[in-house]
């Protein structure tokens, strides 16, 4: 009660700070010296500080279970452990939307810390930018999700967080997901910011990188978590399913990346600067659009959040008024300067342009895949469903010459280069990718030249890959360890989608199940009550080829309060392969059904991912 | 010149996108099965819970204008969330609430009715689960809207809530 009402006038003296902000900052602007007004700094910290004290409120209602606050009561129940209490803040729609405001406070603050050197009025610029966007967040929370609405008469007890939330990997998962959201906002503000100062250039670009590479780590690792999530914990069976949600964050990932690279040549050769600001704004914008699509309820999908139309709408209108001033800045205000060099077709400029090439068609396809079947209902009042097969057939023949002028870009030299470069051991050890995947191949029994190409390439990236980080000629680490990290995840991938194995059946306690090469047994099941559910755990043993026999325990947890059964995979991991078994109820019988699967490489998916991540890591600690 | 149309050519392209995502806001996303809304409702018998006698379901959905067929169990701890709303729903006279006691312990079904009232005007046991099936039920609870032509207006899925109460009233119309 106390906190709540904390936190609710922290927030609002938040937004208070927002309104004074912005026309001491506007008036700043007029006077000639050089470095911003120390008032606005304070203000900006005064802000950060009251958010910050809403959003401790929030927590330590959670803590206590409070549940005179309705956030509380629904997202949060008395039996549930501490950490799943505190996690629970961010768990729902209030909790993370608070989060989002800390962190976009957060890192305007930092911005302005931090770019001590760069021009007064383009951090002036980008800090209203931002506050724009800030302002927009805190009439959404006030508005349409106050975290702290207050209930009476009090509950005796919460509703309870949903059970498939209850995991570590998923506590952490949101807030770092969101951190690389929301790291695209001040690449947003100052990108608008420098076309106000028409400051596009080698220097902005230089001090922007850093702010790109920050939130693509974040953005990248909190993919990984949401798919390391979906893989172990909803017993999916798989890592990434073209579910519109995980599209959501690969968008805004695609966009990052391309703009990773695009930046650097605007960096190192001062090209491609209209582009890069467009990618700029892009990436922001993809979020927000993610932010809609998840939140109003207009998809469905795994991650639902509360359905209310209010809200949907009220993003949206928020959303088009992000899109409408980037694009009133972009037309009236942007000059582009005259690009005196040269743009040679031979040049690692030309490969870094491709590869933006290949990233916005892959952007697009998801794009269209997502928003498409929404359209066409709206239209046409026909309801489609988008799956893999899409995206499998538009992406996957692209990823060859993708992969293939990944091997020749990074080696090439700035301004021009010959054709030197493509030389006769590599064309050799093209063909011997490609024969070495023919064989693979072979042994299993599949063929295809389709599927042997692909492998081929992966391969040949991952030779090429590797070779590179032998010479010594460039000292760019960080890139070779995330194009390393790179062919190693598209390797993984590809192999394990081809060489996976799944067998799906029903079967009751004592009963054997054979199939092609080796067997399963169910041998019993055990039940046990525990704290805020009931456990049923089956033990499975699996016998194959001529190999020891493998024991594998899934549980299915009954819970109580929401009543919700999850069912936990069991998961053997090995370096070669994850052998995944998951069982379900089937209604009113002795039956389980269970699904067995044979997954190739899994542990490479991550270790890889977290190679990519590495080299983000190296870049962003090397660049002075 | 060139310019300005650009940005035209954009501001319109971003109108039409706003207005399609406005009206998709307002569409319904709830998913109803296929095959279960409009169809009629298939014969069936049922001992009723209270006194054993077995009846043909062609007799019981006479006379009234809907009907809501509620298919729950005393050890469905949704159930007994809905319950409440069931009751609420019982008072109205348009609909006929009938519901069907799915692989249900008699005593706990009767001690359950006891306990939180009841809220139907009868009450059919599927003891076996075949019944339920046949409707095509997925799970309990589960409730369907039925009208006096005996087909089934709407489906819905776990328990009933404000909501869906909205939708039912607004189907009584």
């Amino acid at each position: 009660m106390l906190f709540s009402n904390l936190g609710y006038y922290a927030l609002i003296s938040g937004l208070f700070f927002s309104i004074i902000l912005i026309p001491i900052a506007y008036r700043d602007l007029n006077f000639i010296n050089h470095s911003v007004n120390s008032n606005i700094l304070k203000i900006v910290f005064l802000q950060l500080f009251s958010v910050l004290l809403s959003f401790i409120s929030l927590v330590i209602s959670f803590i206590n279970s409070d549940f005179s606050n309705e956030t509380v009561y629904k997202n949060s129940h008395t039996a549930k452990p501490l950490f799943y209490k505190i996690s629970g803040t961010w768990g729902n729609h209030e909790g993370s939307l608070l989060l989002c405001l800390l962190v976009l406070i957060l890192f305007i603050f930092i911005f302005l810390l931090t770019s001590k050197n760069e021009p007064k009025k383009y951090k002036i610029f980008t800090l209203l930018f931002q506050q724009i966007i800030i302002i927009g967040f805190f009439l959404f929370l006030l508005i349409t999700s106050n975290p702290f609405n207050y209930l009476f008469p009090i509950p005796v007890e919460g509703l309870g967080l949903n059970p498939i939330l209850q995991d570590p990997i998923l506590a952490i998962h949101p807030p770092i997901l969101y951190l690389g959201y929301i790291g695209s906002s001040i690449i947003f503000s100052s990108a608008l910011a420098a076309i106000m100062q028409n400051y596009v250039d080698k220097e902005w670009a230089k001090n922007l990188k850093s702010w790109v590479i920050v939130s693509w780590i974040f953005l990248t690792i909190g993919i990984m978590l949401g798919s390391i999530w979906a893989y172990y914990e909803l017993g999916w069976g798989g890592f990434w399913f073209w579910d519109p949600v995980e599209n959501i964050s690969l968008m805004p990932w695609i966009c990052l990346t391309a703009l990773i690279h695009s930046i650097i040549v605007l960096e190192k050769r001062s090209l491609l600067a209209s582009w890069t600001i467009i990618l700029s704004i892009a990436v922001f914008t993809l979020s927000m659009c993610g932010t809609f699509l998840v939140r109003s309820g207009i998809l469905n999908s795994v991650h639902t959040f509360a359905n209310d139309p209010q809200r949907g709408i009220f993003i949206l209108i928020f959303l088009f008024i992000l899109i409408l001033i980037s694009l009133f800045v972009f037309f009236i205000f942007y000059q582009p300067k005259k690009e005196e060099q040269k743009n040679y077709l031979f040049s690692k400029e030309t490969s870094i342009l491709l590869n933006n090439w290949f990233m916005m068609y892959f952007l697009s396809v998801i794009l269209i895949g997502t928003v498409y079947p929404i359209f066409l209902e709206v239209i046409a009042n026909e309801k489609i469903s988008v799956g893999p097969p899409f995206y499998n057939k538009l992406i996957i023949p692209f990823l060859i010459p993708f992969l293939i002028f990944m091997t020749i870009g990074p080696n090439m030299k700035w301004i021009k280069d010959n054709f030197n470069l493509i030389n006769i051991k590599l064309i050799l050890l093209f063909i011997i990718s490609v024969l070495l995947s023919y064989l693979i191949l072979n042994k299993i029994g599949l063929n295809g030249l389709f599927t042997t190409i692909l492998i081929g390439t992966a391969l040949y990236l991952f030779f090429i890959t590797t070779k590179d980080f032998f010479i010594k000629k460039q000292i760019n680490l960080s890139q070779k360890i995330s194009h390393f990290g790179f062919s190693l995840l598209v390797l993984s991938i590809v192999l394990n989608g081809i060489f996976s194995s799944e067998i799906i059946t029903n079967i009751k306690v004592g009963e054997k199940y054979k199939f092609k090469n080796g067997s399963i047994y169910f041998e019993k099941i055990n039940n046990s009550k525990k704290k805020n559910y009931l456990s049923v755990v089956g033990t499975f043993k699996i016998q194959e080829d001529n190999n020891k026999a493998v024991f594998l325990k899934p549980e299915l947890r009954i819970f109580n309060q929401p009543a919700i059964v999850t069912s936990e995979a069991d998961i053997k991991i090995s370096l070669y392969s994850d052998k995944f078994l998951v069982m379900n109820l089937v209604k009113g019988d002795d039956y389980y059904n269970i699904r067995y699967q044979k997954k190739p490489l899994m542990i490479w998916i991550w270790l890889s991912t977290i190679l990519l991540v590495s080299g983000g890591l190296i870049n962003f600690f090397n660049r002075k | 010149m060139k310019k300005k149309f650009f940005l035209l050519v954009i501001i319109i392209f971003v109108i039409i996108c706003f207005v399609i995502l406005f009206k998709g806001l307002n569409k319904s996303t709830t998913y109803v099965p296929d095959g279960i809304s409009g169809k009629k409702l298939i014969s069936f018998d049922a001992k009723k819970l209270f006194n054993n006698d077995e009846i043909n379901s062609d007799l019981f959905f006479v006379g009234n204008k809907f009907y809501l067929l509620n298919i729950w169990a005393s050890w469905c701890g949704p159930c007994r969330a809905e319950h409440e709303i069931l009751m609420q729903l019982s008072n109205n006279p348009s609909i006929k609430i009938i519901g069907l006691n799915y692989k249900d312990d008699l005593i706990n079904a009767k001690k359950f009715i006891n306990e939180l009232g009841n809220p139907y005007s009868e009450i059919l046991i599927d003891e076996d689960g075949t019944i339920a099936i046949a409707l095509g039920a997925y799970g309990v609870p589960e409730t369907l809207i039925i009208n006096k032509n005996k087909i089934i207006l709407k489906k819905f899925i776990g328990p009933l809530n404000s909501q869906s109460i909205k939708e039912i009233n607004s189907l009584l119309k």
